[in-house]
This record gives structure tokens, C-alpha cells and sequence, in this order.
């Protein structure tokens, strides 16, 4: 059984801060999981300071790249501040490139002009910079959010980025073992658009037909993994079809037809008959294994018959949820349960009151 | 010595030593080969190489062969090409022909190669694992309105255009009674019912008996309008307008009066032995706008049926497309350009159109550019032979295929190319009483299903292979193909990368 | 031995240098989430682990006892020929994959795709016992030896969807009515032998002892038997 890429998940329902070094715990645990060509983490919560700001983190390959992109970002958005991302060198973290982060919101000009809503001005201004300026990428364009990754083992990724320096109330994990593409920073995992992060194991086999089906929403896949349609189909449909999340897991995990057509009722038949006419081309096939954090949750889904694996736990008003257990026992040796999530149902955890 | 001073195209041999006198190929040629003086003897000249006298001779005694008569070889001469110019000098005319383009043009279908699954993702067993085919042809909406319903469940608030529900992503292409006979409609209505899908009752209308079959059943609405009626549009699921067809770009049908006998003239709605000339446009659509006005004409006569467009695929066939979907058309069906025909002149069926695979990716990447995919679903037909063509074009773009030759081929049919003549030695593009009895409904209905069941499940074993366990999944991922030995830019025209990309 | 913090492949190499030198019991603590413990072990030794394993436990193993006072992960018992592996706790999928001889119990549920391809082969019989439920897809491919499902504590049907598709061999028992929808199309429904009843409450009986499972209100009266109707259930799909 190949078991590629690990994912770590924890959010505490109730708001109360996480250190950055609990989910490198984890991660350290399913190290054998990934191969060193990719690690990565999400967390939620970490830029208290800046909360209703877009925290951009930007990657560089070199200094014209970062002049061209902060041009553009001047041009469309008030930049309240802007700096290096922290990190510590290390042996294991080979030539990074130029890493920044940006707090910003757009211009009100710039809003009216086009006629956007911040999110979508912001998804576009994302797309932009990161299909037309060459040698950079924004990485993570979330509020009170934000994506660290790069090229190496995961812990050894969370160390340099000192995520024991932060404290969020949702942090996700990531180790990867790349099945179709080299390494490079882009294409670690977590993916981003706005405040959804996605952590994935497994290989889309409908890769094609998704990313043709989203390119006719205006989303352009340019970071060359797969994964990256999982993040973009999660903002579709729950950012602009407004589908509730379970119904958006219905359609990427959908139930089968002989499961459909034995329902008695038939409200309920021509729900699903309906969901799987119309978003046939979301569907997601293929093994996966994801988990998902948005600014209000987290969520790990599973594909339809489950060839990924996912435990999930939880203690107190903390949700865990991780490829294997062990990751999961490292940081909470004593859960109050333990479970394996069914094929195709999400395991939702969501924030309580406001943080 | 025939006229024309052709020799014959076959050489009929009957084997005397082997011959028991039984008659059987006499009454079983429709061409009238055979005759008995003394002994068994053949007029090569009328023979098609149909083979039913072949099948049917208890003895194996007859062969039949190429007439190995030597011509002077040359490369742009072909031999079929000076062929004609006899015929033609002899009386002229137009050349008739039947079935599909026969000649060498490149099949892009074998210059396309699938992907399978290894290592970094798993095949699925489509003998022990859930595979699903399931699809549904019409109008699909942009996207849904659900709400909770407050007690954990969700309600659906949209209200979706009726659609056609298939078990399998294969359909009968239209074939009117007249070209074919009755015996096959029915044999095609029966196996639709078995299989979960639906035959096009193609231009000559629909025969009453047939009309309890209606929940598999597309009516066609052609230009002749032959056997039009309010009970005939009610008598499917889906009305087709079409506007033509892959064999015969351009020009209208043509189905002579030998085949147009009582029960014909009473189906089409025309005297007996008049000639069943189709219009070569639909006098009421000379332009798009008209086109949208016959659909929603059509929509009102039937309670807003699914309405579908049959073109044949020609140069434009992209913005064409992206008009009928526009004019307000649930599908749109395209016939590349080895469609079959009854009829048809052979320089149209030869040299008009181009192939359904780039027609094919052109059409579903220009609906998806004007963001207007979903409005309509595409059949493919024109040349589908086997599960691999189904599997191509389905990750191409297509919805569903349509077969025509394939289910001809499985009743019996040789490709003989001469049905326009009526003689169809095996009883299906035929109206001639003593040839139509020989096609046996049941037996026809068993063998359409068996080949659609064979095709199913070698589909089933591709998407395991892929990795993939619903059709949807592999409808238009171009990215688990991959062309080999095609040139660069008909790939990059079908948007699939070369192998070793 | 206190396995805490240390790398899997230090670890099973001081497994086997300990059992080279001659110990037939060893203790594992603090054990989380190291792979690979057992694999390919020959000997009789009893291995006991406190904690959670990681994933292939038992892999390819031929003749230890393990025990876990835990959970266990992915792929216990993977290709095992002998032996035996008994987990107080859950286990997750692919659990007894190819397995062809000796005996898994689990004491609560295990995940999916549990007992693929288990074969028998001459005397050697593998057996799998499940105290609680199984994921979808329980006993696929089986060609030979013994899957118990015993769904204790559950509310229910304790198997999922698929059961024994595919099976050519072997025999399933599940306490409880299956639906036959749930069932793979190779599997027919037989009924309870005298035979069986006694070999089942050998097993419970063996079963209970070694897991601390409360088995005492089940009566074997309840098992549902399910083989394959045929060793070649697939002889008319093809055309020469």
C-alpha cells in the first residue's frame, strides 16, 4: 500500500490558542509519510494584530520579481505593512527564496471601479500576479490566516518558518511525497485561495475534467498539482454557489447510485440526482484524503470508498484529525475518542463564538 | 459482357464437388447471384460480398473473392477512381453509395492512446468495485440553490429542464424506416428498452406499433417533416431537429420509391412509390434565429421535451454549436464525417466535412471558453467501432455516442455499401416482403444488446484502468490521453498532449 | 524496552538483536506510531507493545505471538503465514491483507478493505476475528481460510457495503442479518453446521480470553455463514 503524503489537523472549538511546535509534533511522528520534497502547514488565528486585513505571503525567486509584484499590489491595494517573512536558516532548507508578507485590503477606487466584491478582487489580483509575474507566487492570501511551506521535511519546514513563535486556534500539517511533480516551494501543500487551506494525500484522477470545469469560472491552475483544484472547487461552490459544506463534500465525495436510487424518500433522491447532474464534472475521483481549514473550521474528507486513510479524534472541545493515529496520539496521548471517518462524510469541527 | 465493361468487383465460386443442391443461396441472395441450370450457377457480376449465401450454405461450399483481375498499379489512380470514370462514361449520373466514408482518410481515434493508473494511484476492479455509467442528456443548470431545512437535511430550491436518464453512455443514431426496415426499428426499440437507453427513430417517422416504446425513443424532426404529427412528438422522450448528417453534409436525403411501400407510405405520410426527397435545409430555418424559433415551437407541442440538433461536422462546426446552444437547443448531436447513410452521393460522403474527434474537441472547448458547457449535452457519432472509440470520445468531451454501422454490423450487416438498391440480402435496408422476414426481431434485440453489454464492460475495465469509477470523471479529461503519431498541431487543436508529455 | 522517540528501523534492529540473543518476551513502551514492528519474523517470541504501532505491523511475519494493549494502524498482518496478533483496541483498513496462515483478533472495530485475498494453502488456515464492525469492502477477493465479525456493542448491521466481493474461497460468518444488498455478487447465504458452531465457539471462547472482550451474551446461533458460489465466478464474462 504506498503511503504517500501525511496530513495533521487540530482546531480547538472553542477558540483557545495552539502553539505553532503541537502540529510540528505531530507532523514529526508520520515523518516516513513524505520524502523531503515538500512540507507545509496552515494556521488560523495568528495574526490577531491584523484580523481584518489580507495577509498576502509572497514567494520571490529573485529582486525584479518582487519589484514587479509590488507594483501591482500598490496599484490595488492599501498596504498597511509589509516584511520578511521571519525564518531561521538551516541545513535542511536549501536555498529559499525571498519570502514576504503583505497585510493589505483593496482600494476602495479599485473596488467600485470593477464592480468586485473584496474576495473575488482579491482572487483575481491573485491569479494575476501569480500568471503574469514571472518567478513569483502568492502563497497564502487568507485574513488572520496564513500558509508556510517549502521544499524539505515537514518539521524541519516549521522550524524555519518558527511556528512555535505563533499561536492560532486551527493549525494543519502537511509532509509530501510527490507522485507527479518535482519539488519546488509552489507546490508544496497547504493550497490557498483567500481563507481556505487544503492538505492532500492521494492523486486526482479527475484532475482534467475539474480543472477544465473551474478554468470556466476564471480559476487558473498554475501550480502544476493537482491539489490545487480541491482548494479552488471548495470556493466555488461554497463562495459563490453558496452550497453548504456538507452538500459541497456531497459533490466532490458523491454517493452512488444504487445508494441514491434505494432512498424511500424522494425529495431526497432528486436532491442528490440533481447534485450529481449538475456538478458531474466536481466530482473528484481518485484516492484522497484531505483536510481543509477555512476561518470559521476545519474539515477532513475522505474519497468516496475511502483508499486514503484518516483518523479522527477529539478531547474537550479539541478536534483532531490526522492519516494515522499515532500522529494524533503524540500530541493528545488520552482523546475521548478515537474514530475512523466513513467514505465520502466529512469530519467538521467549527469555532464556537468569535475569536 | 456488362456494359459498362466493368469486369466484376468479386468472383463467385461455388464448389460443385461440395454443393448439395438445396437452393438455399438462391433464395437467400437478394441480388439475384445465383441461379440453377443443371447446376448451381453464379453471375459474379451482381455479387455484393454480403455473405449470406456464405453463412447459409450447409455445405461451405461457396467461396467468394476479390476478382484478382491484375490492373497496372498506380498511386494516384487507384483502380476504384477509374472505376467510376467507366461507370460515368457508361450513363451519367451522380455516383450513389451507401454506409460510411471508406476511404484512407487518417482515423485520429488510432492516434489516441489512454492513460492507466500505477503506483501513485490505484486501478479499481471493475468486477468487484462500484463502476458507474449512468448519464443524462439535456440542459443542466449553472448551479444549484440549496437551503437547509433545519432539522439536518437539505432542500433543493432550483428546478431543473427535463433530461434523459441513460444506464449506458450509448445510443442508437437515427436510421429511418425505409432506409432500414421495419424488423430493425424494432429490434432497436426493443434492445433500447433492455439496455436502459434510447434509439432516434431517424427521418421516416415512427411506426404506430412502436409507439408503446416511447420512453426510449427520440422522434426526428427532418426537413421532409415526413410522418409529423402531435401523437408522433409525444411518442419519445426527446424531439430531434435535424439539420443533417454526417454522410451528406449540406444536401438532403434521398429514398427512392422501390422502397416505399404500404407500410412506409402509411409511417412517412406520403403515396405509395412516390420518391421520399428530404429538402436540403429545413425550409423554415435559413438562419440561426429561425432555429431557435422551430425549437421553442417544438418545445410548446410537447410540454418542453428536451429538444436536440443533429448537424453533420463541418469546418465551423465550433460556433455553430455555440449557436444552437444558444438558440435554446438541450442537445446537440454531431455526426462526423464517416457517418453512415442509406443514400448518398459518393463525392459528398467521400470529401465533405471533417472528423468527429476534432470536431468534437473544438465544440466542447469553445462552449466551455463561452462558459456555456452545461447548456447542452453532446452525442457523438460518425465511426465509433468499439469500446476504445466510446472511451476516446467521451474524454474528448462527448456525453454519449451514438451507433449506426456498429448495430447494422451487429444484425448481420457486411458493409456491402449497396443498400440504396433495396436487395439487402440480410433484411435490413430493405423493404422487399421475402428479404425483410429474414431479420428476426428477438434475435436482432438479443445481439444489439449483447454488443452494447460487451462494450459496457470493456468501458467499465478502462475507467478501472484509469483509476476512475464514475463516467463523469472521465468526460472531457483530455489529460488521461495522449496522441502518438499524430502531428503538432492537430494535438494541440484536440488539446491532447503527446505521449511522453 | 523503552521504544520512546526511537526511529523505527533502530528500533526493530534491536527487536531482533534481543531475540538473537536468545529472549523469547519482549516489552515495547512508549511505543507511537514506529513502523514495520515484527515484520518478517520467524521465531516463536512473544512481543508485547504498549502504545500505538505504526502501520504494517506483522507484515510478512511467520511465527511470533504480538500483542498490543492499544489501537493499531494500517496493514496489520499484511501477507502473514503464521502466527498470532491480537490488538485491544481498534484497527484501521487493509488489515490481514494476503494473509495465509495464523490468526489476528482485534478486539474493537477495524476500518476498510479488512481480509483482502486471505488464502489458505494446504494445512494453513488464517483466521481473523473482529469484536466489533467492519468498513466496507470486509473479506474482498477472499480465496481461503476464516473471517469472523462479531459486532459487539454496535447498533446494527456491523458490516458495511461490498462484503466478500470477489470471493472465490474461504468462509465469512457475521453475527446479525446482512442485508443482500450489501453483499458482493459471489457470495451465497449457507446455513450454520455443527461443525461451524463448535469451531465458532472454540474461537470466541480463545477469542475472549486473549482480548478481554466481553463475549459472554453471544450466542453462536446468531452467525450468518457466507461463501462463494463458485471457484470461478467469472467463467462466462469473456469472448475468444
Amino acid at each position: 500500500m504506498p503511503a504517500a503524503c501525511g496530513l495533521s489537523g487540530v482546531i480547538s472549538q472553542d477558540g483557545h490558542p495552539i502553539g505553532g511546535d503541537v502540529i510540528i509534533e505531530s507532523m514529526r511522528v508520520i515523518h516516513d509519510r513524505g520524502n523531503g520534497l515538500g512540507g507545509g502547514f496552515a494556521g488560523y488565528g495568528i495574526y490577531p494584530r491584523y484580523r481584518e486585513l489580507y495577509a498576502l505571503h509572497v514567494m520571490f525567486e529573485d529582486p525584479p520579481g518582487k519589484e514587479l509584484c509590488e507594483e501591482l499590489l500598490e496599484r490595488d491595494l492599501e498596504i498597511e505593512a509589509a516584511e520578511e517573512i521571519p525564518t531561521t536558516p538551516s541545513d535542511e532548507i536549501v536555498e529559499p527564496p525571498l519570502l514576504w508578507r503583505y497585510f493589505a485590503a483593496p482600494r476602495g477606487e479599485k473596488l467600485s471601479a470593477e464592480g468586485l466584491e473584496a474576495d473575488d478582487f482579491m482572487v483575481q489580483l491573485v491569479m494575476d500576479i501569480n500568471t503574469t509575474v514571472p518567478g513569483t507566487f502568492v502563497f497564502s492570501s487568507g485574513k488572520n490566516m496564513g500558509v508556510f511551506k517549502a521544499v524539505g521535511f515537514a518539521e524541519d519546514v516549521g522550524e524555519f518558518y518558527r511556528l512555535p513563535d505563533y499561536t492560532g486556534y486551527t493549525w494543519i500539517g502537511h509532509g509530501r511525497f510527490p507522485t507527479n511533480t518535482p519539488g519546488w516551494w509552489g507546490g508544496a501543500h497547504p493550497f490557498n485561495i483567500l481563507d481556505w487551506a487544503i492538505v492532500h494525500n492521494g492523486e486526482l484522477s479527475s484532475y482534467g475534467i475539474n480543472k477544465r470545469y473551474l478554468e470556466m469560472f476564471g480559476y487558473q491552475c498554475t501550480l502544476l498539482t493537482d491539489t490545487e483544484v480541491m482548494a479552488y472547487l471548495f470556493d466555488l461552490l461554497i463562495r459563490k454557489h453558496n452550497l453548504p459544506l456538507e452538500v459541497a463534500c456531497t459533490v466532490m465525495a458523491a454517493p452512488f447510485w444504487k445508494d441514491i436510487d434505494f432512498d424511500d424518500d424522494r425529495a431526497q433522491r432528486h436532491l442528490y440526482e440533481s447534485l450529481r447532474m449538475t456538478y458531474g464534472s466536481a466530482l473528484v475521483n481518485g484516492p484522497f484524503a484531505v483536510i481543509a481549514g477555512f476561518s470559521r473550521g476545519m474539515m477532513g474528507l475522505n474519497d468516496r470508498i475511502k483508499l486514503r486513510p484518516l483518523v479522527a479524534a477529539c478531547k474537550d472541545d479539541l478536534l483532531y484529525v490526522s492519516s494515522e493515529e499515532s500522529a494524533i496520539r503524540q500530541i493528545c496521548p488520552r482523546p475521548d475518542r478515537v474514530w475512523a471517518p466513513k467514505a465520502g462524510r466529512p469530519v467538521v469541527g467549527e469555532l464556537k463564538g468569535d475569536v | 459482357m456488362p456494359g459498362d465493361m466493368l469486369p466484376s468487383e468479386f468472383i463467385v465460386d461455388v464448389d460443385h464437388q461440395r454443393c448439395r443442391r438445396c437452393k438455399r443461396c438462391i433464395l437467400n441472395c437478394g441480388f439475384g447471384v445465383f441461379d440453377f441450370q443443371s447446376m448451381t450457377t453464379a453471375d459474379s457480376s451482381k455479387c455484393v460480398a454480403c455473405h449470406r449465401c456464405v453463412v447459409f450454405c450447409p455445405e461451405e461450399a461457396i467461396t467468394i473473392t476479390k476478382n484478382p483481375l491484375a490492373f497496372r498499379e498506380h498511386s494516384s489512380w487507384e483502380v476504384y477512381l477509374r472505376k467510376n470514370i467507366w461507370k460515368q462514361a457508361q450513363s451519367s449520373g451522380m455516383m450513389l453509395t451507401g454506409m460510411g466514408n471508406d476511404l484512407p482518410w487518417l482515423n485520429v481515434f488510432d492516434h489516441i492512446l489512454i492513460d492507466a493508473c500505477q503506483v501513485t494511484n490505484p486501478s479499481i476492479d471493475p468486477l468487484r468495485e462500484p463502476m458507474e455509467l449512468r448519464t443524462y442528456l439535456g440542459r443542466k443548470p449553472d448551479s444549484l440553490e440549496i437551503k437547509a431545512d433545519g432539522d439536518g437535511g437539505f432542500d433543493l430550491e432550483t428546478k431543473l429542464e427535463s433530461n434523459i436518464k441513460l444506464d449506458v453512455p450509448i445510443i442508437f443514431s437515427g436510421m429511418s424506416y425505409g432506409s432500414v426496415s421495419l424488423n430493425t426499428h424494432r429490434a432497436l426499440a426493443v434492445a433500447a428498452e433492455k439496455l436502459g437507453t434510447v434509439m432516434n427513430t431517424g427521418e421516416g417517422g415512427l411506426h404506430e406499433e412502436l409507439y408503446p416504446y416511447a420512453g426510449n425513443i427520440i422522434v426526428q424532426c427532418a426537413s421532409g417533416r415526413f410522418g409529423v404529427h402531435p401523437k408522433y412528438l409525444n411518442a419519445g422522450v426527446a424531439v430531434e431537429i435535424k439539420v443533417g448528417q454526417g454522410a451528406k453534409p449540406g444536401i438532403g436525403g434521398h429514398l427512392p420509391g422501390e422502397k416505399i411501400g404500404r407500410e412506409v407510405s402509411g409511417t412517412r405520410m406520403i403515396p405509395v412509390g412516390t420518391d421520399a426527397l428530404s429538402p436540403a435545409p429545413h425550409h423554415d430555418i435559413y438562419s440561426i434565429e429561425d432555429l431557435r424559433q422551430l425549437i421553442y415551437a417544438l418545445k410548446e407541442a410537447t410540454g418542453y421535451k428536451p429538444v436536440s440538433v443533429k448537424i453533420a461536422t463541418v469546418h465551423n462546426v465550433a460556433a455553430i454549436a455555440s449557436g444552437i446552444a444558444r438558440a435554446g437547443a438541450d442537445i446537440i448531436y454531431l455526426d462526423g464525417f464517416r457517418g453512415g447513410t442509406g443514400a448518398s452521393p459518393a463525392v459528398i460522403r467521400d470529401h465533405v466535412g471533417i472528423p468527429l474527434e476534432i470536431a468534437l474537441a473544438v465544440v466542447d472547448q469553445r462552449l466551455r471558453e463561452e462558459g456555456i458547457r452545461n447548456w447542452v449535452s453532446i452525442i457523438a457519432a460518425g465511426g465509433i467501432r468499439s469500446s476504445a472509440d466510446v472511451a476516446k470520445a467521451i474524454a474528448l468531451g462527448a456525453d454519449a455516442v451514438g451507433i449506426g454501422t456498429a448495430a447494422l454490423i451487429a444484425l448481420g450487416c457486411r458493409l456491402c455499401q449497396k443498400c440504396y438498391t433495396g436487395n439487402c440480402s440480410w433484411g435490413i435496408a430493405t423493404q422487399r416482403p421475402e428479404l425483410t422476414g429474414r431479420l428476426d426481431v428477438d434475435w436482432g434485440a438479443e445481439r444489439l444488446v449483447n454488443l452494447v453489454n460487451s462494450w459496457s464492460l470493456e468501458l467499465k475495465e478502462v475507467l478501472g484502468a484509469l483509476g476512475i469509477n464514475a463516467v463523469e470523471s472521465l468526460r472531457g479529461n483530455r489529460e488521461r490521453l495522449r496522441t502518438l503519431g499524430l502531428d503538432a498541431t492537430t494535438s494541440e487543436i484536440l488539446d491532447v498532449k503527446p505521449a511522453g508529455r | 524496552m523503552d521504544s520512546a522517540g526511537i526511529y523505527y528501523r533502530e528500533l526493530n534492529q534491536r527487536v531482533r538483536e534481543l531475540i538473537g540473543q536468545g529472549y523469547t518476551e519482549i516489552t515495547l513502551d512508549g511505543v507511537n506510531g514506529q513502523r514495520y514492528i515484527a515484520d518478517g519474523l520467524e521465531e516463536s517470541v512473544s512481543i508485547v507493545i504498549n502504545g500505538v504501532p505504526g502501520n504494517d505491523l506483522g507484515a510478512f511475519m511467520d511465527g511470533p505471538m504480538v500483542t498490543v494493549n492499544d489501537n493499531a494502524q494500517d496493514c496489520v498482518g499484511n501477507t502473514m503465514n503464521s502466527g498470532k496478533i491480537v490488538i485491544k483496541g481498534h484497527a484501521g483498513d487493509v488489515l490481514g491483507y494476503g494473509m495465509r496462515g495464523g490468526k489476528i483478533f482485534v478486539r474493537d472495530d477495524v476500518g476498510y478493505r479488512v481480509g483482502i485475498h486471505m488464502k489458505s494453502y494446504k494445512g494453513q488456515v488464517p483466521i481473523i476475528v473482529v469484536g466489533g464492525g467492519a468498513g466496507d469492502f470486509f473479506g474482498e477477493y477472499m480465496a481461503g481460510g476464516v473471517l469472523v465479525l462479531i459486532g459487539l456493542g454496535g447498533e446494527g448491521v456491523p458490516a458495511g457495503d461490498y462484503v466478500g466481493t470477489g470471493m472465490h474461497g474461504g468462509t465469512i460468518f457475521i453475527r446479525g442479518r446482512v442485508p443482500s444488498r450489501q453483499l458482493g455478487r459471489e457470495v451465497r447465504v449457507f446455513s450454520l453446521e455443527d461443525d461451524d458452531r463448535t469451531m465458532l465457539e472454540g474461537l470466541l471462547e480463545e477469542f475472549a480470553s486473549d482480548t478481554g472482550a466481553d463475549t459472554a451474551g453471544v450466542d453462536v446461533g446468531e452467525f450468518v455463514k457466507f461463501r462463494p458460489f463458485s471457484h470461478r465466478p467469472y467463467g462466462n464474462m469473456y469472448v475468444y
